[in-house]
């Protein structure tokens, strides 16, 4: 285990004002399956309108991380909040703020896209005409109007997840958790995604926590965490990670702090 | 739309809620059935093999005494279609569940579980779906056996119908509760041989009890002891217009026993969170 650095310490703490409740909070979580342990005392926040990147390796805990605040496992230490609604105590109400991309795919491949979404507004409790309504809205917005009628299993990669981003946002959340998104598609599809994402964060005003081990698609302006074997090594505005790290670039940065050799961003 | 800016204070969800829900969750495992023929043919064709040929080879060397519900002496096809219709049940809870591993595995169950909707609720929804599909086939299979001279009093057809909602409640929960502690598809191999052929041969779906004691009685008390012997009897009754209290009472047992197990595995903060990370770790 590598020793973090002293910025690992300096974390900031959220202040209590009711007019800023972070979209997520993540407060002193540890996990450990059995033995083994994934997440070791994380915390940091996710604000509105704001672009949070997740950065650690394959292995780091993120996956983890959004099995709990997704609520498909149990929180066994800290809390998490979404909009000031606690995970484990109000579901019902933490959930339905929450917008979700998980990395395996999940969507029916033998539904077509428009019972896709259908069926995950029903899972919200959304009527079948609203519904129908949002999801030929949304299927507008990312472009797959023409292919409504189709099965999924036809679609290419990177209009599935468009398809799947685009269900996520079905019922409206404030929060949209992506993990690894981009991960097995080509340079223009990753880009139109991350492109979609972020707009969605200035125009709507949705939080986003953005997990990712690809360097290149952290912006300056982003907020940043770095996790590396179940810890939070730095966080913050990701240029102030970097300057603290005393580096240049992210990548760098992301070196110095968890003593990476090889980094499969590239370049450094 | 405005729902964004008031949506910060808790406000429950509603009876309209809950029933887009469930009747989404129905809507897509219909759906989904309707893509799988095979599953469909293959659900049809394994009770009528049995009733086409075991019961046909087999009705000479049985004879059945009358016994309750049949009125007078019947064929041996006459007194196996409840079990097969059972069996028919049997199938597909041990398939739905055979279909949350895979899901689980794939994904969809995932979109599932992070429904805001209590946990309790969506699981059983998806005991509704899957019961709802089993009754499809069942009734398809009624309409075959028909021409094959198996005809119950037309009441029948709608007495049976309780009796099998709460059979398939109690076989899809039972399918429910082996699903969560099954990690891998390969495991299904397993439930196929510890918990499907057990199920079906010690119970009263190919022969009638009294034949079975005179056996063996510990084979008798465990067929008595199989809640699967109860759903066959339970549906054996139903199509004739009779209860069969003692069957209806075990069911019902078992249904909301298996029920609450399940529930119970699928908690996050229980059954699944001492299992490691569904699909990749990172």
């Amino acid at each position: 285990m590598t020793s973090p650095a002293p910025i690992a310490e300096q974390r900031e703490v959220p202040k209590p004002n009711p007019a800023a409740v972070p979209a997520l909070s993540i407060d002193g979580v540890s996990h450990a399956y059995g033995p083994r342990r994934a997440l070791m005392d994380v915390s940091f926040n996710v604000q509105p309108a704001s672009f949070t990147a997740l950065l650690g390796l394959n292995g780091a805990g993120k996956s983890t991380l959004f099995s709990l605040i997704t609520r498909l496992f149990g929180i066994q230490t800290g809390r998490v909040g979404i909009f000031g609604h606690d995970v484990s105590k109000s579901p019902g109400e933490a959930l339905r703020l929450l917008g979700v991309v998980f990395q395996p795919r999940t969507l029916d491949l033998d539904l077509s896209l428009t019972q896709n979404l259908l069926y995950h507004a029903a899972l919200h409790g959304i009527s079948r005409r609203e519904a129908a309504v949002r999801s030929a809205e949304l299927l507008g917005r990312i472009g797959l109007t023409e292919r409504a009628g189709s099965k999924v299993r036809d679609l290419s990669g990177g209009q599935m997840r468009r398809l799947e981003i685009a269900r996520a946002l079905l019922h409206r959340p404030r929060l949209l958790l992506l993990d690894e998104p981009t991960v097995g598609l080509d340079v223009k599809a990753r880009a139109d995604i991350i492109g979609h994402v972020r707009q969605l964060v200035t125009e709507q005003g949705i939080g986003v926590l953005w997990a990712t081990h690809l360097f290149d698609e952290i912006m300056a302006g982003d907020d940043l965490v770095v996790l590396h074997q179940g810890k939070v090594l730095a966080q913050g505005p990701m240029s102030r990670v970097v300057a603290e790290a005393g580096a240049q670039d992210v990548n760098t940065a992301f070196m110095r702090l968890t003593g990476a050799q090889t980094l499969p961003g590239g370049g450094a | 739309m405005s729902s964004i800016t008031t949506r910060d204070t808790p406000r429950g969800f509603s009876a309209a809620e809950y029933m887009t829900c469930l009747t989404g969750i129905v809507w897509r495992e219909g759906l989904r059935f309707l893509h799988q023929r095979e599953r469909f043919v293959s659900a049809l064709v394994r009770p009528l093999v049995w009733l086409f040929i075991f019961a046909a080879g087999f009705r000479q060397v049985l004879g059945i005494s009358i016994i309750p519900p049949y009125e007078t002496y019947i064929l041996y096809e006459v007194f196996i279609a409840p079990g097969l219709m059972a069996m028919i049940q049997l199938f597909n809870g041990m398939q739905s569940s055979l279909s949350m591993v895979y899901d689980r595995e794939m994904g969809n169950m995932r979109t599932l579980l992070v429904s805001p909707l209590p946990r309790g609720f969506l699981l059983f929804c998806k005991l509704l779906a899957g019961t709802a599909v089993s009754l499809l086939q069942v009734y398809a299979f009624l309409l075959i056996a028909w021409f094959w001279d198996i005809t119950p009093p037309p009441i029948g057809y709608l007495t049976v119908l309780p009796a099998l909602i709460l059979s398939g409640l109690m076989l899809g929960s039972l399918g429910m509760l082996i699903s969560s502690g099954i990690k891998q598809l390969e495991s299904f191999a397993g439930v196929m041989n510890f918990v499907i052929f057990p199920m079906f041969f010690a119970s009263s779906a190919l022969y009638p009890l009294w034949r079975v004691q005179e056996g063996s009685p510990y084979l008798y008390y465990l067929c008595e002891a199989n809640p699967f012997t109860h759903a066959v009897e339970l549906i054996r009754f139903a199509l004739y217009g009779q209860i069969n209290w003692v069957s209806l009472a075990v069911v019902a047992t078992c249904t909301i026993v298996f029920m609450i197990g399940a529930i119970y595995a699928y908690d996050p903060s229980r059954g699944l969170a001492r299992r490691g990370p569904a699909g990749g770790e990172g």
